[in-house]
């Protein structure tokens, strides 16, 4: 079958999205629509003492301005983090208060503290900033490894010392003996460098309040629209489910910062209710680097230890992580759940102890992006085994392989059971397509153009598939991770997909159709895929963490089975065979070894004409199914990363990248790919590019392109894209997930290259040229220029 | 973007006439940074006198031995240009290399000059080549022209036509773009011609684009890159931000050096 699991289908919706006609939530208007621009304040941390909106409400267009006051007043809720984690002491996090609007206390520049309702956009804009805001200005802590420090500033009452949690994984005193009884033990301090996530379409919202209906309709830019509703509703007190309706429509990438539900879709909403127009806000790229969830922010030290074998005998880490001045919905998930237990890596490890320390600063909310802590997991495991590597004098891959992983399941001491997976295997590939052994005159040549070339490997898994949901909750988790789906026939045998994922990138349009075209035998153009519209699907879950395909297509499969069951009866009844004899190909259902067959469609007519179905059964072909993986999905990589350092300059260039990735089952070979070079494009980023940085007032340094630094085109190399498939067991599919691989597995090669380039351990990401500079004068490295 | 009046004059005159009737009016020479610092609301003009519709503001032609760039010729078009490849290829190759094509297709040389963006690439070459800045009024040196971060000796109203470059013998520019503007964190134009020996600096002054003495005395006795290892090029008035320190700047003066002779 030309279009089935396996095949490279050209994606359905790019007709769309490459002739401009794709929808966007920028792209609706509303009759009655206004605008909102929201006041937001300058000061990183200050006291609220008044708001004087007098001079804006006298500006053209303006119809109202609305502060935190009348939305406390009017019952809106304080904005809620869904994963509640429990320190090591047993107390409970702490969560501080956190209004759509504020009203007592700014804490980080961007917090909204008002909104203007005009006309247009640009009167709203120009009236916001005629609001005038009386400050009295807080000393500031805009930096995680000064959040803790004695006599900083208090952000939050209820959080002593800005400290949120003190969490713990693992066994410290089994750790703690495996590090003293090593042969050798490295030592490695690490930061993570803090990232905006910068999908091309920035936040938008268009709210609408039927008062005849007491009806809220949200579009809005949701990786999740049915949690975003679920959250509006019981948490913000916006509507009850039954009266908000959420659509998220084509919506220009997440990364996961698409996932939250933030102040300005909540302030709209209520918004349109006070103002009873519809109200539209779209984020401009400034605000998106002022108030889009930002990422990473970890500073970590951690020790390996070794046996004279080169056997890992512990590792200990201590971090602590950043979560900004609020917590948003999935912050505190990310440096614990989502970080600590992928600290195994592909090795076999009897010993691991993991210490988070997270806390408030004065910089905008900290949650997932691309990755959510195992990235930072990863950066650190691979670092740790390349630089021990080097230590100990061992080949970097020889050290690893004499600590992978060979038999599945494995259960680690750090919560995880791999399902499945082949590291021997994948290394070889990556080894081979790299052409590992043939780096030396690759090198040699380099030096004769004056160039440091450099090898670095990372060999990676991570958790994807969020996630089996009992496990989720009883690591504290406050909803289930499972996902749901319908499977329509159509009376003439077209089929409808309503699947609780979202697609905002990935392709879902066509990858969800292979799976019914290669299971039904019909062709792809005729399987339609319906999401993102809280009227249409039944709840779902949405989309991040890799599970649309573990978790999304697995509900698809269930409600297919459903379906092909009746399927089997119908034709069995019809044309007066056993069950048993019934094969579904080549589009018709089939008496095997006989010419008695019903086309496709004919069934389905025959599902909804009911004249002659088998006593008792139901009219109609149509199936819903919830999935709950039973295990989270486990794929694994190895990435190769050659870089040329300019020693005159600093500059890195990447010169050759290889993967050998495995994840499991591969639905479209061209769409993997394309997730692949995305992802290691956004692992290459942050390993040499990208950095947030606020100064010591708090101020965002870096609020536009001109100062952030996205990677281009030109930034990367052609990538070598391997794949090496063990199906996991844990869903029907034997599928993985492939989003996060790349921005998962790329930091540490990249690094790893380039200090095997410049001769020193001792770098930080991003590696700017200034950065890679100052590593090599501080290694002495002559300098050719001078 | 605060409401804005939009012009475009076919003469020099009108756009002289309607740039004095303005209450604050700007000339809008390509809006590669006007623009974006419009909608950032931070500038607001009540005019934009677009002058690249005027005759004779957009192309090159060589006259005798001087190359003349009409005001309002976008990067790509110096870039293509078959006269600045033929008679200063330095010149054509500095505008081939400056931001990215959408800028270089809407940003002009004239726009670049009036901004004076302290990292900006034209204003090394026009120091280096020691060019001539055509207004509306007037002929100004490029010695007397650029006259710190973002001032220059342009008066209220006046609006460069042309600029004048005498063909130099040698002459090129190399840049160590900024990663994430790709304007110059260091640009260094180095050139000789019939204004003798001169090399400017972009991106690195505390006080704008410079030239720099103990280059220059090098490259006079000793045209060639190695003449430039024993030079001294102080950190002192350079800039440090997040992408480079002044030291980092020092040290990238001279490589840049080094490498526009090596091209040139």
């Amino acid at each position: 079958m030309s279009s089935g699991i396996g095949k490279s289908v050209k994606r359905k919706e790019d007709k769309r999205f490459i002739t401009g006609k794709g929808r966007y939530t920028d792209d609706h208007r509303m009759d009655n629509q206004a605008y909102a621009a929201f006041v937001r304040s300058s000061h990183a941390h200050a006291r609220v003492k008044g708001i004087d909106a007098s001079a804006a409400r006298e500006m053209p267009g303006v119809i109202d301005v609305l502060d935190g006051h009348q939305l406390t007043a009017d019952g809106i809720g304080n904005i809620i983090c869904g994963w509640a984690i429990t320190s090591k002491d047993g107390s409970p996090m702490n969560m501080g208060a956190w209004s759509a609007l504020a009203t007592e206390k700014v804490r980080y520049v961007g917090d909204a503290v008002a909104v203007v309702i005009a006309e247009t956009q640009s009167q709203a804009r120009i009236a916001a900033e005629a609001v005038e805001v009386d400050y009295e200005e807080l000393p500031v802590v805009a930096h995680v490894a000064k959040a803790g420090a004695e006599g900083a500033p208090q952000i939050h009452d209820n959080a002593p010392g800005n400290l949120i949690y003190d969490w713990e994984l693992g066994d410290e005193a089994a750790t703690d003996k495996g590090l003293a009884e090593a042969a050798h033990v490295t030592t490695l301090d690490v930061t993570q460098n803090r990232l905006s996530p910068n999908p091309m379409e920035p936040r938008s919202a268009i709210a609408t309040y039927d008062d005849a209906e007491e009806h809220y309709t949200l579009y809005t830019t949701s990786q999740n629209p049915h949690v975003a509703r679920l959250v509006l509703s019981a948490f913000y007190n916006v509507a009850p489910e039954h009266k908000l309706r959420v659509i998220a429509p084509d919506v220009g990438g997440g990364f996961g910062a698409k996932i939250y539900i933030y102040p300005e879709e909540i302030t709209c909403l209520w918004a349109s209710m006070k103002t009873n127009r519809s109200i539209k806000w779209t984020s401009d790229r400034g605000e998106a680097f002022m108030t889009d969830a930002h990422a990473r922010d970890h500073v970590t030290t951690a020790k390996m230890g070794f046996d004279s074998d080169g056997k890992i005998t512990g590792f200990k880490i201590d971090t602590i992580a950043n979560l900004g001045a609020y917590m948003s919905l999935f912050s505190s998930s990310v440096p614990t759940y989502l970080y600590a237990p992928l600290m195994s890596g592909q090795y076999q490890m009897e010993n691991i102890y993991c210490n988070v320390k997270a806390y408030y600063t004065n910089t905008v909310p900290v949650d997932a992006y691309r990755g959510a802590g195992r990235p930072e997991a990863t950066y650190l495991v691979e670092r740790m085994m390349e630089t021990a590597a080097r230590e100990m004098g061992m080949d970097p891959a020889e050290l690893r392989r004499r600590n992978f992983i060979t038999e599945f399941p494995h259960q680690t001491p750090v919560l995880m059971q791999y399902d499945a997976g082949d590291f021997h295997t994948i290394l070889d590939k990556a080894q081979k397509a790299a052409d590992v052994a043939g780096f030396p005159a690759r090198k040699a040549e380099a030096a004769s153009r004056g160039k440091l070339r450099g090898l670095g490997y990372s060999t990676f898994i991570e958790a994807c598939g969020l996630a089996p949901s009992k496990a989720a909750g009883s690591l504290g988790a406050g909803v289930g991770l499972w996902e749901s789906a319908e499977v329509r026939v159509n009376p003439v045998g077209t089929v409808e997909i309503l699947t609780g994922s979202h697609s905002h990138g990935q392709g879902h349009e066509t990858t969800f159709a292979q799976i019914v075209a290669d299971r039904f035998d019909i062709p792809v153009e005729n399987v339609q895929i319906v999401h993102g519209d809280t009227d249409k699907v039944q709840f779902g879950m949405g989309t991040y963490g890799s599970r649309s395909a573990p978790v999304g297509m697995s509900a698809v499969v269930k409600a297919m089975d459903k379906v092909e069951a009746k399927v089997r009866k119908i034709a069995a009844h019809t044309l007066e065979a056993s069950e048993d004899d019934i094969v579904i190909e080549g589009g018709q259902v089939k008496v095997a070894g006989t010419d008695k067959a019903m086309a496709w469609h004919e069934v389905g007519l025959a599902a909804y004409i009911a004249h002659n179905l088998p006593d008792g059964m139901e009219p109609g072909l149509k199936e819903t199914a919830f999935f709950d993986p039973v295990n989270f999905s486990f794929p694994s990589g190895a990435f190769i990363c050659e870089v040329e350092v300019d020693p005159e300059t600093g500059h890195t260039e990447v010169v050759n990248f290889t993967s050998a990735d495995d994840f499991g089952t591969i639905i479209n070979p061209m769409i993997v790919e394309g997730q692949v070079h995305g992802g290691v494009t956004q692992g290459i980023g942050q390993a040499l590019l990208e950095q947030v940085i606020y100064d010591e007032d708090g101020q965002l340094l870096t609020g536009s392109y001109m100062d952030y630094t996205m990677p281009r085109a030109a930034d990367v190399p052609f990538f070598s894209v391997q794949h090496h498939e063990t199906p996991s067991p844990n869903n029907p599919l034997g599928v993985k997930g492939c989003g996060e691989a790349g921005a998962i597995g790329a930091p540490p090669a990249v690094i790893n290259a380039i200090t095997d380039a410049i001769g020193t351990n001792d770098l930080a990401m991003p590696a700017t040229p200034l950065a890679v500079w100052r590593a090599l004068q501080a290694a002495s490295k002559p300098i050719a220029a001078e | 973007m605060y409401p804005v009046k939009y012009h475009k004059p076919n003469t020099i005159d009108d756009a002289v006439a309607a740039l004095a009737a303005g209450e604050e009016a700007m000339v809008l020479a390509g809006g590669q940074t006007l623009l974006a610092t419009m909608k950032q609301h931070l500038a607001s003009p009540s005019d934009l006198v677009d002058i690249r519709g005027i005759d004779g503001m957009v192309g090159a032609c060589i006259d005798g031995d001087t190359l003349v760039i009409g005001a309002a010729t976008t990067h790509a078009e110096v870039a293509g240009s078959a006269v600045v490849r033929k008679h200063c290829p330095g010149l054509a190759a500095l505008a081939g290399n400056i931001g990215d094509p959408a800028v270089r297709n809407m940003g002009t040389i004239g726009g670049s000059l009036a901004n004076n963006d302290p990292a900006a690439c034209y204003p090394s070459a026009m120091l280096a080549l020691g060019a001539t800045i055509v207004t509306n009024t007037r002929q100004i040196s490029a010695d007397d022209y650029f006259q710190g971060m973002f001032a220059t000796a342009l008066e209220e109203g006046e609006i460069i036509t042309s600029v004048r470059v005498d063909a130099p013998a040698k002459a090129a520019y190399a840049k160590f773009a900024q990663p994430a503007s790709l304007f110059a964190l260091v640009g260094v134009f180095v050139a000789d011609g019939p204004h003798g020996v001169r090399v400017a600096v972009t991106g690195a002054g505390d006080d704008g684009v410079f030239r720099h003495a103990g280059l220059e005395a090098a490259l006079a006795s000793d045209w060639s890159a190695g003449a430039l290892d024993s030079v001294d090029v102080s950190e002192d008035g350079l800039i440090s931000d997040i992408h480079g320190s002044a030291d980092y700047r020092a040290h990238l003066i001279k490589v840049m050096a080094k490498r526009a002779v090596a091209a040139a």
